[in-house]
């Protein structure tokens, strides 16, 4: 490997996972409580009432957008503190000087949060062998769905990190628009189930589409078309991207 | 051979952060050349625009106008290779506190294209010339403020850069210490660094550049070697010709 710029890629994705091990009680561990909770009473105490959805025990059902959840947040959040941090601290100053290309420094940030969300989806899983089977309809899509949502939120993350101006603007967009979209994007329901016009009204949330494609992986279902979730997914990943870029290269929120 | 750095008629305009402040003017069509190999001294009062001029160079601060040329090659045209000729010890510490100190300039290398194989062994005689290889291991934030100074140049010159540019890197550094940063900045200079020293002390300046250009309000005030410039004024200390010159381009109360 001696192409600099993916020399300086590595090194980017080198500190940011040895920071994720480092402090892994606050980067690992969080979700892995969590989502741990939500299987014993979503799943265990109140799920055991809830009558099999298209032939799956609730637990099973709801498995896939728990995993999902923490996948998003966790994508999301490794970027947008990382990118803050190192803006609050000034070492961002260390990439700006470097000679590497603004795309691989868009890269190297995204790569981290892909690489702890994938790690929390990963410890999520295992977790979820103490309370349910797991079932595997298709491991591909599961890898895309997984791969391509974490890159989107990693994205979406980065961008809130250049904008935002204190630890306050990191909380904003997790707090107000990704928890309420993750809840009502499909997690704990089949959007089958819902009334006019609060299924169609569903459609609209890009996170439904991520929720379904990964438990169309699991478990073989989904309320939407598998295509359509990837076309969703893929199509808004590809503008993230190049607005990020963008952003990244005009300096937006971090150059004078 | 190509000037190290070329700065023609370069302005920055500040736009107002809060509503109804006025843009502030900190570069106003500075032009300064600054030959390959030299030492030259870049000084002037606070606010003057030194340190939005080191930040254009380095492509932390974006220009309103103006051309800016390193080693030849134009920022606007080239910046990527542009940044690999140069090496910058910014005012400000501006290095990751929870990072281990070897591991704050292995990562510097990276980010030039340095495999960290490589690297290693740099980082070490590095950190030996500049009094930190027994503090490699230890987290930066524990060092004392000259160790900092030292460690931020230790990250600047991992990638061997043709020009360093120092912006007041012995502030809060005490005597001892200055003077051996000194000894190590006349050393590299020696082996063919150009170097550009932003500096309050101008004892410094004095003692170190061969070359010196002050800034003032964005304007350049003057550009000329620095025996040339002590001499045209009858050997006065540096410091004194400083004043004066500052003064003079201070408005009539």
């Amino acid at each position: 490997m001696k192409n600099p710029a993916l020399i300086g890629f590595y090194t980017m994705i080198r500190q940011d996972t040895i920071r994720i091990f480092r402090i892994w009680s606050q980067t690992l561990l969080p979700p892995v409580v969590t989502t741990t909770l939500y299987f014993a009473i979503f799943g265990g105490f109140i799920g055991s009432q809830v009558a099999p959805i298209d032939g799956y025990s609730y637990m099973q059902f709801i498995m896939p957008g728990l995993v999902m959840m923490s996948l998003i947040t966790s994508a999301y959040m490794n970027t947008v503190s990382t990118f803050f941090f190192a803006k609050f601290v000034k070492n961002i100053e260390e990439l700006l000087v470097s000679p590497m290309p603004a795309w691989t420094i868009v890269a190297g940030f995204v790569a981290g949060g892909v690489i702890r969300a994938l790690l929390v989806s990963i410890l999520i899983i295992i977790t979820s062998f103490f309370f349910t089977p797991l079932s595997i309809a298709n491991i591909f899509v599961i890898i895309a769905a997984a791969v391509l949502t974490a890159l989107l939120f990693s994205l979406g993350g980065l961008i809130n990190g250049f904008y935002a101006k204190g630890f306050d603007g990191m909380s904003i967009v997790p707090t107000f628009v990704l928890t309420p979209l993750t809840y009502l994007g499909g997690v704990f329901y089949s959007i089958d189930l819902l009334p006019e016009p609060w299924q169609s009204l569903s459609l609209f949330n890009p996170i439904l589409y991520m929720v379904n494609a990964f438990r169309y992986g699991f478990l073989g279902i989904s309320d939407v078309n598998l295509w359509i979730c990837f076309a969703v997914l893929g199509g808004m990943t590809v503008v993230f991207f190049l607005v990020t870029l963008w952003m990244f290269m005009r300096g937006e929120g971090f150059k004078n | 051979m190509p000037p190290a750095i070329e700065v023609t008629n370069v302005t920055k305009t500040y736009k107002p952060r809060i509503k109804g402040a006025q843009e502030v003017e900190a570069l106003k069509g500075v032009s300064l050349t600054v030959p390959a190999g030299e030492f030259f001294a870049l000084l002037g009062p606070n606010g003057a625009g030194k340190t939005s001029l080191i930040g254009i160079l380095t492509g932390i601060v974006q220009k309103s106008g103006g051309e800016v040329r390193i080693n030849g090659i134009s920022i606007d045209e080239d910046p990527d290779t542009a940044k690999t000729f140069i090496g910058v010890v910014p005012q400000e510490m501006n290095f990751n506190f929870f990072e281990k100190v070897e591991d704050i300039i292995l990562g510097q290398a990276g980010y030039y294209g340095i495999p960290r194989s490589e690297a290693k062994p740099k980082v070490e005689q590095l950190l030996k010339d500049l009094g930190l290889y027994d503090k490699r291991k230890e987290r930066s934030q524990s060092l004392s403020g000259g160790m900092k100074r030292r460690l931020m140049i230790a990250r600047a010159l991992v990638h061997q850069p043709k020009i360093l540019l120092l912006d007041e890197p012995t502030a809060g550094v005490d005597v001892e210490l200055r003077r051996g940063m000194w000894d190590y900045l006349r050393r590299i200079n020696g082996e063919g660094t150009t170097i550009v020293l932003t500096t309050h002390y101008l004892e410094e300046a004095e003692q170190l550049s061969r070359h010196v250009a002050i800034i003032n309000k964005g304007a350049v005030v003057t550009d000329e070697p620095t025996k040339e410039l002590i001499d045209r004024h009858e050997g006065q200390k540096l410091e004194d010709i400083f004043l004066k010159l500052i003064e003079e381009e201070k408005p009539a109360v």
